[in-house]
């Protein structure tokens, strides 16, 4: 799966005229045939990242490498890159076959080479028999498959995708999310994603790249985000997550919301202030008696699969957990964690 | 009772526009050269009118003029247009629109005399060279203002879509911008040539002498006093008018269809 | 990357066609008509009460008509937006064509209605009524100056109006308004934008015009726009033209920087 470098960002920074900076000193390597999703609340970088990717944009400071050879400065059209807009940026006055063809009639290519081309592109997103219909016909979807097909035609090396689902409504979307896959799958060539949305970029990348005010907050692959955030930021981002101020009294052993926790985690020291996190789903509800702490529900949200509990602990700690059985709100509950599921991070130096 | 006050006030503006118009049509049949009394049916002052070689010349001049400015403005208003809106930072932009506006909100006789004072300063000759310049210049806005909001309701993104997937900046121009900002210019052209057509105060200080178009041709005869071979003049300019309106409205009546059938 | 291609050749169409016409003006405003040095003459030759009264007289000739206006075109706008889309195209139509017609026969046409064997007269005659004898009067111009600019403050306002949100309307008569309140209250507020707009299209070539005042005023009637015509052309005193045209631009400007004080949607909404 991991395939050679294709893409290398080296200290990528920019600013605009205003002062403000966007982009502070990137390092991101892209490999051949992976899924690569940037992933942050808006603002953070991601779409600026894509463009200097692109071209539509020049860096201020840094390089980027496209199979070792930089084209910081390289026009767009001069590039092998490829990107699907986020509100598809369809060519209105072009149908849906004239859309698709165009960045081939741009390079010339013989007409037959270019129906044929077009003509197979479609049928692998099932738009066969709508080459002669306007754009503006055509439903959100539909737009969307004619915008990345209108870019994979051209069989770029590397596919920029911008967001390209968020104007789409949530059913459609998890299709698109599964077809989008498959046509990676089928295609093989490298996509970089750019989504706001966590649970888009856990179910479809290879590697997750979390971003935040401009900085990369960690590289990995979707479990390891997930289940070993690196700081607060990330653990709050992907998914959601009780994250707690707690002292690391040594190897194996981590204190806070008033108890003494074991743990899995080792070499961090003795006695450090430590950020703990607990998944909502780990959170084991038992007798009031019964458990490591003790707390109160507060709300109890029904949420189809589960039931999603606010439980005050003692310390005052608004916990979120959960869980496939109810307990009524007012009632007091015992709650357990075992070492597996705490998570303990270093304390990040502001 | 409201609808009915409401449809006669209606009539009564209607006809306050059009009555002066429609006397003048009538009279210009009238066999006698009076306003007041009608004597008959006529067609010898279009027939006057038709012979006349100044009336002739001053229409030449004002359709060639009207024609050479609105094209020459779209080209330089469109390409003016595209460097406010890409190419130039904020504050020039704001610099640049404030010139922009000026001859719009200048009184027509500022701007007449103010061209007039440049080319005679300049050594230029007045006549039709001059009377041309000075029509590109006052359209030159119009067809700014009609083509920057074009540009500005133009998705920027398919501009980089197309740069994307290969086409070169001017490609791109050709093939996408220019598509979509055509309607704007159609509409700016069609502004030029209508304005350059009815202008009088401009012309009237930017000509020289020999070189009449139809309003100042008008007015001097006006000044001299009634003739109705100005009524016969009012009547066809007024029915070509019609008739062209009724077939640009028919036109875009019919787009309307075709579009809402799709 | 080809940038800044058409911006420099523009800067410098605007300085020649736009900048330096006007600092001619300036130019020769204030300076000299034999010496070419700087004076303040110009100035206080058009400060002198002939030239202000003329003056004086081209504001209130231009204010009366821009009130006739939207006196008789705000109902006009208000008919125009209430009516049935069917119709209103027909009847926007209709405003607009007689501005398609050359602006000097309009004004033609009244001269040839009101002269003394006109058709007005004749009407009247017919009607045993006296004969109306205002054809080179203040009141001929000022009727000159309606017929001409009336559809300027017609549409404006209706565009304003069309726009409307007419759930304020609703808004107004659910909590009590009668009609003459929630038109006083609401309607006429909002639509200001279209009265200020309207306002400056009929003021300001009213007050400029020489057309006018020329064809029905009669050829000793005397506006601003005529003195300076007859300054540059008739009279070759381009000097004190140019003071007058100064003059000119100022009272508009100043008027325009009032009016737009109150018009919040003044960007680029002058012309529709």
């Amino acid at each position: 799966m991991q395939g050679e470098e294709i893409i290398r960002l080296e200290g990528l920074t920019k600013w605009y005229e205003s002062g403000h900076t966007v982009l502070d000193h990137i390092n991101l390597t892209v490999r051949r045939n992976e899924f690569l999703t940037l992933l942050g609340p808006s603002g953070c970088g991601k779409t600026t990242t894509l463009r200097l990717i692109a071209g539509f944009e020049q860096p201020s400071e840094g390089r980027i490498l496209f199979d070792g050879q930089d084209i910081s400065h390289t026009p767009p059209h001069q590039r092998r890159i490829n990107t699907v807009f986020q509100k598809h940026a369809l060519f209105p006055h072009m149908n849906v076959f004239e859309n698709v063809a165009f960045g081939l009639t741009v390079k010339k290519l013989p007409k037959d080479e270019i129906e044929d081309r077009v003509r197979k592109m479609l049928a692998l997103v099932n738009l066969e028999d709508y080459e002669n219909r306007s754009v503006d016909s055509l439903s959100g979807g539909q737009q969307q498959r004619v915008a990345i097909v209108r870019a994979l035609v051209n069989e770029p090396e590397v596919l920029l995708l911008d967001e390209p689902l968020s104007a789409l409504d949530l059913k459609l979307r998890r299709d698109m999310q599964v077809e989008l896959k498959r046509i990676q799958q089928r295609v093989g060539s490298t996509f970089i994603y750019v989504t706001h949305d966590q649970e888009e970029a856990l179910t479809m990348s290879n590697t997750v790249v979390v971003m935040n005010a401009g900085r990369i907050q960690q590289v990995g692959r979707p479990e390891d985000i997930y289940n070993e955030p690196r700081n607060p930021f990330v653990a709050d981002f992907i998914g959601e997550s009780n994250i707690l101020p707690g002292r690391m009294l040594r190897d194996g052993l981590v204190h806070f919301a008033d108890y003494d926790f074991p743990c899995v985690d080792k070499g961090i020291g003795q006695d450090v202030p430590v950020d703990v996190v607990v998944r909502p789903e780990d959170v084991a509800i038992v007798g009031a008696d019964d458990g490591m702490i003790r707390g109160t529900v507060e709300s109890v949200t029904f949420m189809g699969v589960h039931y999603e509990m606010r439980i005050t602990g003692e310390d005052g700690f608004l916990w979120l957990v959960q869980s496939t059985a109810m307990t009524p709100a007012g009632a007091p509950v015992g709650m357990n964690i075992g070492p597996n599921e705490i998570h303990v991070m270093t304390k990040e130096e502001v | 009772m409201m609808r009915f006050l409401r449809r006669s006030y209606a009539m009564l503006i209607l006809g306050f526009l059009y009555l002066p118009i429609l006397i003048l049509i009538v009279f210009s049949f009238n066999a006698s050269k009076s306003r007041a009394t009608w004597e008959g049916f006529t067609l010898r002052w279009y027939g006057e009118l038709i012979e006349s070689e100044a009336i002739l010349d001053a229409l030449s001049n004002t359709l060639s003029v009207a024609v050479l400015s609105s094209l020459i403005a779209t080209v330089i208003g469109t390409l003016a247009a595209y460097a406010i809106y890409r190419e130039m930072g904020s504050w020039e932009r704001k610099l640049s629109m404030n010139l922009t506006y000026i001859p719009l909100l200048n009184p027509d006789i500022v701007t007449g005399i103010s061209l007039m004072l440049l080319f005679i300063f300049a050594g230029m000759k007045l006549g039709f060279g001059s009377l041309l310049l000075s029509h590109v210049i006052f359209n030159v806005p119009y067809v700014i203002l009609t083509v920057l909001p074009k540009l500005r309701q133009f998705d920027q993104h398919l501009y980089e879509a197309a740069l994307d997937l290969g086409a070169s900046p001017a490609y791109a121009f050709r093939h996408i911008v220019l598509p979509e900002i055509l309607p704007g210019i159609v509409t700016g052209a069609l502004f030029a040539f209508t304005l350059s057509v009815d202008d009088f105060v401009i012309s009237f200080f930017t000509t020289g002498s020999g070189v009449n178009n139809l309003s100042i041709l008008i007015y001097s005869m006006a000044r001299r006093g009634i003739h109705p071979t100005i009524n016969a003049l009012s009547t066809l300019l007024f029915l070509t008018v019609l008739v062209l309106l009724i077939a640009v409205n028919l036109r875009m009546e019919k787009k309307v269809k075709r579009e809402a059938r799709r | 990357m080809g940038r800044r291609l058409y911006a420099y050749p523009y800067h410098l169409w605007t300085f020649l066609f736009t900048v330096v016409p006007l600092a001619l003006i300036v130019y020769f405003a204030f300076t000299a008509r034999d010496t070419a040095a700087f004076t303040l003459d110009n100035l206080r030759q058009a400060a002198q009460p002939v030239y202000l009264g003329v003056l004086w007289h081209s504001v209130w000739l231009a204010g009366v008509s821009t009130f006739l206006c939207l006196l008789i075109g705000y109902p006009m706008a208000m008919i125009l937006a209430k009516s049935r889309v069917r119709y209103r195209r027909m009847l926007t139509m209709l405003i607009v064509v007689p501005m398609w017609m050359n602006f000097l026969l309009r004004t033609y046409a009244w001269m040839t209605l009101l002269e003394k064997n006109g058709a007005v007269n004749a009407f009247l005659g017919f009607l045993g009524l006296p004969a109306l004898h205002i054809l080179y009067t203040d009141y001929a111009v000022l009727l000159g100056m309606v017929y001409n600019f009336l559809p300027f403050m017609i549409l404006p306002i209706y565009s304003v109006l069309m726009k409307m949100d007419k759930s304020l309307l609703e808004a107004a008569e659910d909590l009590g308004a009668d009609a003459w309140t929630s038109f006083r209250r609401v309607t006429f507020p909002l639509s200001l934008p279209g009265v200020y707009a309207g306002t400056i299209m009929v003021f300001m070539p009213a007050v400029t015009t020489f057309v006018i005042s020329r064809l029905l005023g009669g050829g000793q009637y005397m506006l601003a726009g005529n003195v300076i015509e007859q300054q540059f052309l008739a009279i070759g005193n381009w000097n004190f033209g140019s003071a007058l045209s100064v003059l000119m631009m100022i009272l508009i400007f100043l008027s325009m920087i009032g009016l737009s004080r109150y018009d919040k949607d003044s960007d680029g909404g002058l012309f529709l």
